[in-house]
């Protein structure tokens, strides 16, 4: 048996969460934080070690699969292909930046440090198990289980409404969770109909369910009650204000692990979920899902122009930008897809940095409204930097990894119809808007004086967010690796749904030379 | 007769991108960009460590590549005719389907071109700013700026494909964004950085989709695929491809609609506004098009509008410059309209591309020139830009005067110096191609002579009207010395026309050059040119030059003259049109957000959950009561999590 790589990927954080909690009352502080980034960063080695190990284009791998309810037909079943991998990845990359960026957030919570890094590890564990997961039941109870860390994440350490923003969290996800709860239900039903599983039981592997047609009206309610969690997930207008409310009140720390990976299970989910075991439904569905991709793009970014709360703000950037990501996978051709898989990990990184660039900002100000700042470049010009760079990948400046994806899902849009494209592509002006506009109200014009005590960052917070940076100038002019590893996926997708891309408008001449193929 | 219609197609069909790859001494090629981009990353990484040497090192490598690019350029015109096109490839930038991205490097007589006036204007504007930014304490990071736009403009003229084209247009936007709004602490300044970028991205639209449309059509973004099989697209998709590109254009080169965003861009250090603002940034809109040439000399319609867009431009922008104080959007009117003379060139077809980089090479000259010369009678005169409060600074600034005058006289079109020869030949293939865009040229000519004759009146001549305290000063040697080396290319440019040597160089990449002849002859146009620019440049004497200037700017003024000072009203439309209903827009929008949005959210709710309760019907008891089960479970957990007081 080979080596269980994404089981120790999934275990290790959730152990170390629970050793966490149970180490003795007097252990310090420091020591509490200490042992949480060093399992983060033991999880980032294995995971590293595992992502060195994986065959581009070999499909699923580091499967595992234990039977699990047999009377549901569910398993213990993981492994990844390129999407899979990719967004583990971010995961454990994003972690031990959140844990060394957080070091003293977790202080004035509720519970002390000890509860705050231990629920950030388990989230780590359960995100993992979302995004390795090949048994849908599997899937749905680490889907329901990640709420429960970020609840007491944002309940436990958030600011003055935090208690408010906790319950909203939890209503939002929990009723788009119960929705998939029906229909994965129903896919049980469907299952134990069509005897997919190995004894001609039900089974709720995804390799069995996506043997089943599931007829035209079965299969639309089904992707339905999927679409709807994962829209709430990923918010998508309408089913957006959530996301804002939430990050208002958590810290930054649990921001970024709601918005750049939590939020990435429900576009991971349509790709992994609504497009293989409902291609008829996805077409059916495709017009309807552009359009609300669409309005998400311009209206998130409309909301985050307006907007004064700096986490706020960011929230609606991802509104916006979630819209760039559903409308790439629906669009169903290759540039969208390959662009949208593409973004998911770059809008995790961009999202980032900038929530914990704004929240060194926040805390040093006592404030987190865009008002209360101005002229700070002057006494903190390395934050003033290190904003702008993580504004300007929000933005999609080329030369920033964010560019090519946000670029291919347009050219993905526009081979789809070219209204969508035009549509889709007055988000780059509107993000310069906000982004822009942001940096001038903080950092530029004459200092404030009520501004004037606010410290440039310190070490230990510039080592927390500059490999996030470095790895988007990476790929912002090398993004191979992580295409090479996405697009064999990208192409199984689209080969799932049936869908094809068309060839360009004007065949190409035979040679290059002029005149030459006349 | 087919091979005789065939041969006519030929004929005109625009030339292939078919580039053989760089070996021997053109593998050095990604060094010219290197070189700046390493500058770029040890400045602004290097913190204060290298603040002693920054500027230096900002220097050197700028230098380094234009001596690279000097020998490239010298080993490109040892090759035969037919074998100037070198390519490079760097590496594979993104791949997704069919659609594969190179990151690779096009060298041939266009880029060739570009790179001498790159480096060189850039090489000697980095000298001049050593000297000009000396007593900033901000020098290093100033010059770490500056490197970083000699290397994204690199990228735009160097880059063998659409998508790397935008990368260079983007670079070069954050660069000019960063500089603009170098001294950010002004408020002024941060609001004009920003208005740059924004106005720049809304061209951007055009450059993404322009891109994608290529894409779509031709399965590819490099040039070499689409000038290959541009003859096969339709002759709307070659329209529609052209004014997309326009749009960007009219962004990256302040072109109507687009053109507000230049005049607020003079709030940045004026070797910025030489290099960027002047010389080479701003045209990069007319390389985009002549470079394009493939489509638009497909594509009359488009090309049409490009016509429309300098036309409107060029007097536009001369009519602002007439009505500017200050000495730097007096310039920027210029640098509009002079871009206007390009884009209308380029708009020509194979009668103009040829010419408008001709014009493109000699106003980089003559411009930058002016600049460095405005911002050494900034220098000598205290920051002062308001040129009310000049006057007779030739004695003062004896090198910044006659260095200036040269590229007074360039500007104007007086005969032998750059710009007589470059301007010229656009007004004469605007006449050939029509009456009414000839007449355009030729007006736009005298009001160019009208106001730089104003300018020089006010800042050179006429009498002194600086305050006692002001002590007008030469300016050291580390900044006359750059403007001797541009006032001698302002002087000498026009030599790139000898027999007709930038025609028959730029050929084999823009097709073959043609001429329309015209009545009254090349230099009958050259002589009525002439005329209309005496009598412009013999008005302005009259009027301002004849006349007592007021210190402060008169108020009761003629209509023309508000209008001009307002920059044509561009602003307050952009304000009244879109700033003041976006704004409105988006403050009713988050009201809507918080309320009906929030609200009707919880509605749906209550409808899901009902669907979702339909579901549990559908089945036998069996599964029902699994089903419940679950639910229970889940509303177990929910009420465990909502019983947890945070307090």
């Amino acid at each position: 048996m080979s080596f269980p790589w994404l089981s120790v990927l999934l275990g290790l954080p959730l152990v170390g969460a629970v050793l966490l909690v149970l180490l003795p009352a007097g252990v310090a502080a420091i020591n509490v934080k200490r042992a949480a980034l060093f399992i983060s960063v033991a999880e980032l080695i294995i995971g590293a070690s595992m992502a060195l190990r994986f065959h581009n284009g070999d499909g699923t791998q580091f499967t595992e699969k234990h039977e699990w309810i047999k009377a549901f037909g569910a398993h213990y079943a993981l492994g990844v292909e390129g999407l899979g991998l990719s967004l583990v990845l971010l995961t454990v990359i994003l972690t031990p930046v959140v844990i060394l960026a957080s070091w003293n957030d977790g202080d004035e919570g509720r519970w002390g440090p000890k509860a705050f890094f231990a629920w950030m590890l388990a989230l780590e564990g359960l995100a993992v198990g979302v995004f390795a997961a090949t048994d849908v039941f599997l899937f749905y109870v680490f889907f329901e289980a990640t709420l429960i860390p970020i609840y007491f994440l944002v309940g436990g350490y958030g600011g003055p409404n935090r208690a408010k923003a906790a319950v909203k969290f939890l209503l939002y996800n929990l009723f788009g969770g119960l929705v998939m709860l029906a229909a994965v239900i129903g896919l049980y039903v469907q299952s134990a109909r069509h005897h997919v599983g190995a004894s001609g039981g039900p089974s709720y592997l995804l390799s069995d369910l996506s043997k089943i047609d599931f007829g035209t009206d079965v299969g639309r309610w089904l992707f339905l009650g999927f679409m709807v969690a994962f829209v709430v997930k990923a918010p998508l207008f309408p089913v957006h204000t959530w996301l804002a409310d939430t990050c208002e009140e958590a810290t930054p720390g649990t921001s970024v692990l709601l918005v750049s990976i939590l939020d990435k299970i429900g576009s991971f989910g349509m790709v992994r979920f609504c497009l293989t075991l409902f291609p008829e439904a996805t077409h059916w569905a495709t017009p309807t899902v552009v359009v609300l991709a669409t309005i998400s793009i311009i209206y998130g970014a409309l909301m985050a122009i307006g907007e004064d709360n700096i986490p706020r703000l960011i929230a609606y950037t991802s509104v916006s930008h979630f819209g760039f990501i559903v409308l790439g996978i629906f669009v169903l051709n290759s540039q969208g897809l390959s662009g949208s898989n593409l973004y998911m990990f770059n809008h995790g990184l961009s999202t980032a940095a900038l929530f914990l660039v704004g929240g060194y900002l926040i805390k040093r100000r006592g404030s987190a409204s865009i008002k209360d700042f101005g002229g700070v470049e002057k006494v903190a010009p390395v934050a003033a930097g290190l904003l702008l760079i993580s504004g300007l990948a929000v933005l999609s400046l080329p030369g920033l990894s964010p560019f090519v994806s946000e670029f291919l899902v347009i050219v993905g849009a526009f081979v789809y119809s070219p209204w969508a494209g035009a549509f889709a592509v007055t988000g780059i002006v509107l993000a310069a808007i906000y982004v822009l506009l942001m940096y001038q109200r903080t950092m530029t014009g004459p200092l404030r004086e009520d501004n004037a005590g606010i410290t440039d960052l310190n070490v230990r917070e510039i080592v927390a967010v500059v490999p996030v940076i470095a790895l988007m100038v990476i790929l912002g002019f090398f993004p191979k690796p992580l295409l090479d590893m996405l697009n064999p996926s990208v192409h199984h997708s689209l080969v799932q749904v049936g869908a094809h891309d068309p060839g360009p408008n004007v065949t190409p001449s035979g040679s290059s030379d002029e005149g030459g193929a006349k | 007769m087919t091979t005789a219609m065939t041969a006519h197609v030929l004929m005109h069909a625009p030339p292939v991108v078919d580039p053989s790859s760089a070996h021997g001494v053109f593998s050095i090629l990604w060094l010219v960009i290197a070189l700046p981009a390493l500058g770029a990353v040890v400045l602004l990484l290097g913190g204060k460590r290298t603040d002693r040497w920054g500027h230096l090192l900002g220097v050197a490598t700028v230098a380094t590549s234009f001596l690279l690019s000097l020998i490239l350029f010298i080993s490109l015109l040892g090759r035969h005719s037919g074998n100037r096109q070198v390519s490079q490839h760097l590496w594979t930038w993104f791949t997704a389907g069919s659609y594969h991205v190179e990151f690779g490097l096009l060298y041939d007589q266009l880029s060739a071109l570009f790179l001498l006036l790159i480096t060189g204007v850039g090489a000697l504007i980095h000298v001049y700013s050593v000297g000009y930014m000396e007593h900033d304490d901000r020098r290093r990071r100033f010059f770490g700026y500056l490197n970083l736009f000699i290397t994204a403009m690199l990228i735009l003229v160097l880059a063998s494909d659409f998508v790397g084209v935008f990368l260079g247009w983007e670079g070069v936007g954050l660069a000019s964004y960063l500089l603009i709004g170098f001294w950010q602490h002004k408020p002024t300044a941060a609001a004009a950085a920003k208005k740059a970028f924004v106005i720049n991205r809304i061209g951007d639209i055009g450059l993404s989709l322009g891109a994608s449309l290529i894409f779509v059509t031709f399965g590819s973004t490099s040039f070499a695929v689409v000038s290959a099989n541009a003859h096969n697209a339709s002759s709307g998709t070659l329209t529609a491809i052209g004014l997309l590109l326009l749009l960007a254009a009219c962004g990256k080169s302040a072109q109507f609609p687009l053109q507000s965003w230049l005049l607020d861009a003079m709030e940045g250090p004026t070797p910025v506004s030489a290099l960027i603002h002047a010389a080479t940034m701003v045209t990069a809109g007319v390389y985009l098009i002549v470079r394009s040439n493939f489509i638009f000399s497909l594509t009359e319609n488009a090309r049409t509008g490009v016509i429309v867009v300098g036309c409107i431009t060029l007097l536009m922008g001369a009519v602002i410059g007439c009505a500017k104080d200050d000495i730097k959007k007096a310039l920027a009117g210029s640098t509009m309209s002079q871009i206007g003379y390009m884009v209308l060139a380029a708009g020509l077809g194979p009668a103009g591309y040829a010419f408008a980089i001709f014009h493109l090479l000699t106003h980089g000259f003559f411009k930058a020139n002016m600049f460095l010369g405005a911002g050494s009678v900034m220098h000598g005169m205290d920051d002062d830009v308001n040129m009310r409060h000049y006057g007779a600074l030739r004695k003062a600034m004896p090198y910044t005067f006659a260095t200036f005058s040269i590229g007074y006289l360039a500007i104007l079109g007086v005969p032998p110096f750059a710009g007589f020869w470059s301007k010229d030949k656009i007004i004469e293939a605007a006449f050939g191609d029509n009456l009414v865009v000839g007449l355009c040229a030729l007006i736009g000519a005298g009001v160019t002579a009208f106001y730089m004759t104003r300018l020089m009146l006010l800042t050179f001549l006429s009498e002194k009207r600086w305050e006692k305290d002001v002590h007008p000063h030469e300016s050291p040697t580390v900044m006359t010395v750059p403007l001797m080396a541009l006032a001698g290319l302002s002087a000498v440019g026009g030599l790139l026309l000898v027999n007709n040597w930038i025609t028959t160089w730029l050929s084999p990449v823009v097709g073959a050059h043609v001429e329309h002849k015209l009545g009254v002859g090349s230099v009958g146009m050259s002589l009525i040119a002439l005329v209309v620019v005496v009598l412009g440049a013999a008005i302005a004497w009259q009027l301002v030059g004849q006349r007592p200037i007021p210190t402060v700017a008169p108020e009761k003024v003629s209509f023309l003259t508000r209008a001009a000072r307002a920059d044509l009203y561009g602003d307050a439309f952009n304000d009244e049109v879109i700033v003041k209903p976006g704004v409105a827009g988006i403050r009713g929008l988050l009201v809507f957000d918080a309320t009906i949005v929030d609200g009707i959210v919880e509605g749906l709710a209550a409808a899901f959950t009902a669907v979702s309760n339909a579901f549990r019907h559908v089945q036998n008891g069996f599964v029902r009561s699994y089903a419940l089960m679950l639910f229970a479970g889940a509303l177990v957990v929910l009420f465990a999590l909502l019983a947890v007081n945070f307090g």
